[in-house]
């Protein structure tokens, strides 16, 4: 597993790591889903506590934001940019095809900086370009 | 031996790091350098050999190939089909006019030895040996204006933070470049992020800040692990923390990573979320020069003008403002990317037509079918047809054409293209991102989808055009930022310049 396992003191201890930071808020929830894979539902009362802030503050900041996951992610995460510039080479069909045949792992991106090679993909945090379904099986765990 | 393999994020994507992997196993003796790109990215994964008259370029370069490279002695320059000659006589890179992108593709990132070779920290010593006015009035007198797509003029920021008395000051670089078509600032990162951090101190030593936050967005996970060694090492060097470069000036830097929202682009919502907040839009004034991060007078700049800062002070105002037109001096970093042959970073003066970028340097579309569109600017900036290629791409000429220069993207599509279903998407790219302060953004792009979506099924399409239009004009003059406020820049433009799909379903070619 690539992530640990959630409990009150590891997230407690995360959360140490922060005391001096200013504004701390998003750092802590990225931080927290990084180490467990997405923000627990107890966390959202845990950060608040912490920083000295309303759970509404910390629901609110937790819920604005695409990265931020609050059920464990896929094993495998792929994204496909859908914006304008991969638009213009093909990207909302492969969107349906990698949709097709991955389903749940896909999610939509909105782009990768890399406009001049694509179709973009992003899977488990590695960049590709020219995309297709095949290159993207082969990336896949 | 010194051989380049590119490590910038554009150049893995189609397959940089097995190159390197496989020339590391197959060639004994080499030295291999992960610089970034040169930005000739249709040319990517481009190899350089260093040889007795200088890097030679072989490209695009796949592991297939290593062999057959192997065997033309490609480590000493030999003939083979890739082969592109002496990088710097490239005719593509050779006739662009670099000054930000000086660096980038050339040296090791992660090189400060390399960095100081190149030109590298000039600028900043001499800004340590100015005073804070003089270093403002050269910033001001070179017209540098703000790269993230306003076109503010940076030396006016910076003399309000300057004058804004306070114990506490920021520098907040905006890295959160999210327009679809805009890499610029990504591949400034990753092929020379000393340049940012360079420009990020002179900025801090004329207003006198003491901490530098750089807000980079989660999508380029590449940009932020070099920023972040390039960081580390300026600090070992001496160069950031509480004396920078031995003088009496104290600089803090560290990144700040999004989260996924575009609206956090704009500068006032980046502020809220660096603050651990929702990236809501604030309401101007007061103006982040006087009440920015955390209350305090912060400088905002895009990764380019900041970059740009170094070369200003190194060579001075007179040497920048002699490129460019009119109000819009000194060059421009153009990405040109979507639908295109030959794509990349074009960096010229400002002045060069959306034809010569396009089609000179573009070579056309990448499916050799027929271009029909462009979009200039990113996701808010307008569509335009061919009829308006001989528009000369300043930030004045492009306002005058019904379209903004905004971060330099150009992005490419053929006939393919439905210019009803990209005014859609911009509408429904709206309608995910707002921030949703204000309504005719957080309501009216909602409406716009469904406006055009009745306007493509041919249900009362005249009625629902004016409507469109009038539905444009409200988000316009009464969104709080330019989210909301030039969303229906793209909508517009598109209608405008390409009546014939909003035409409805039945007629539709």
């Amino acid at each position: 597993m690539k992530y640990s396992t959630w409990s009150q003191e590891a997230a407690l201890a995360v959360l140490a790591t922060l005391r001096e930071e200013k504004g701390a808020v998003l750092v802590a929830l990225q931080a927290l889903q990084k180490e467990f894979g997405y923000v627990h539902k107890e966390d959202v009362t845990l950060v608040a506590n912490f920083f000295n802030k309303s759970r509404a503050d910390v629901h609110g900041v937790l819920t604005f934001y695409h990265d931020l996951l609050t059920e464990a992610p896929a094993d495998n995460q792929i994204s496909i940019c859908v914006a304008e510039a991969c638009q213009a080479v093909g990207s909302r069909q492969l969107e349906k095809d990698v949709k097709a045949k991955f389903g749940k792992e896909v999610h939509d991106g909105y782009c990768f900086g890399n406009c001049a090679l694509g179709p973009s993909a992003m899977v488990n945090g590695a960049i590709i370009g020219r995309a297709s379904v095949e290159k993207i099986a082969q990336v896949r765990i | 031996m010194k051989i380049y393999v590119p490590g910038d994020s554009a150049a893995i994507s189609v397959g940089a790091d097995d190159v390197a992997a496989a020339i590391a196993h197959k060639v004994s003796g080499a030295t291999i350098i992960r610089n970034g790109s040169r930005g000739a990215l249709w040319l990517e994964p481009m190899v350089e050999v260093e040889t007795e008259k200088g890097r030679v370029a072989y490209g695009p370069v796949s592991v297939e190939d290593i062999d057959s490279l192997i065997a033309a002695d490609f480590m000493h320059g030999g003939a083979h089909a890739l082969a592109l000659g002496e990088s710097e006589k490239i005719e593509w890179l050779a006739s662009q006019d670099r000054v930000t992108f000086k660096r980038v593709g050339i040296i090791d990132p992660l090189s400060l030895t390399d960095y100081e070779a190149h030109g590298g920290l000039v600028g900043l010593r001499r800004a340590i040996s100015l005073s804070s006015e003089a270093i403002i009035d050269e910033v001001k007198e070179s017209g540098v204006r703000g790269r993230g797509g306003a076109g503010f003029p940076a030396g006016i920021k910076w003399k309000t933070v300057a004058d804004a008395v306070s114990d506490q000051k920021y520098i907040c670089c905006n890295a959160d470049e999210g327009d679809s078509g805009t890499f610029a600032d990504r591949m400034l990162i990753e092929g020379d992020p000393f340049t940012l951090i360079e420009g990020m101190t002179i900025a801090a030593i004329a207003v006198g800040a003491t901490e530098g936050i750089v807000y980079l967005r989660s999508e380029y996970p590449y940009a932020i692990k070099t920023l972040q060694k390039a960081i580390d090492i300026a600090h070992a060097f001496g160069w950031l923390g509480s004396s920078v470069l031995g003088s009496k000036h104290a600089f803090e830097l560290k990144i700040r990573v999004g989260a996924g929202s575009y609206v956090c682009g704009e500068e006032t919502a980046m502020l809220e979320s660096i603050e651990g907040k929702r990236g809501v839009v604030r309401a101007k004034p007061p103006l982040p020069a006087l009440e920015g991060l955390f209350g305090q007078p912060t400088v905002i700049n895009n990764v380019l003008t900041l970059s740009t800062i170094p070369a200003v002070l190194a060579d001075g105002a007179p040497a920048y403002k002699a490129r460019g037109v009119a109000r819009s001096l000194g060059t421009q970093v153009f990405q040109l990317a979507g639908n295109i042959k030959r794509g990349g970073i074009v960096e010229k003066p400002f002045g060069i037509s959306i034809e010569e970028i396009v089609n000179g340097y573009g070579g056309g579309t990448l499916s050799g079918a027929p271009l029909r569109a462009v979009q200039v600017g990113g996701p808010l900036g307008a569509y335009f047809g061919r009829d308006k290629f001989e528009t000369s791409l300043d930030y004045e000429s492009m306002l005058a054409a019904g379209g903004m220069l905004g971060h330099g993207g150009i992005v490419v599509f053929d006939e393919s293209v439905d210019l009803a279903q990209q005014a859609r998407f911009a509408m429904a790219f709206c309608a995910l991102e707002s921030c949703g302060k204000c309504t005719p953004c957080r309501i009216g792009s909602t409406r716009g989808v469904e406006t055009i979506d009745l306007i493509i099924q041919g249900v009362k399409v005249d009625e629902n055009k004016k409507l469109l239009l009038d539905l444009c004009e409200v988000m316009t003059d009464g969104s709080l930022c330019a989210m909301g406020g030039l969303t229906p820049m793209p909508v517009k433009s598109a209608m405008i310049n390409f009546p014939e799909d909003f035409t409805g379903e039945v007629s539709r070619r």
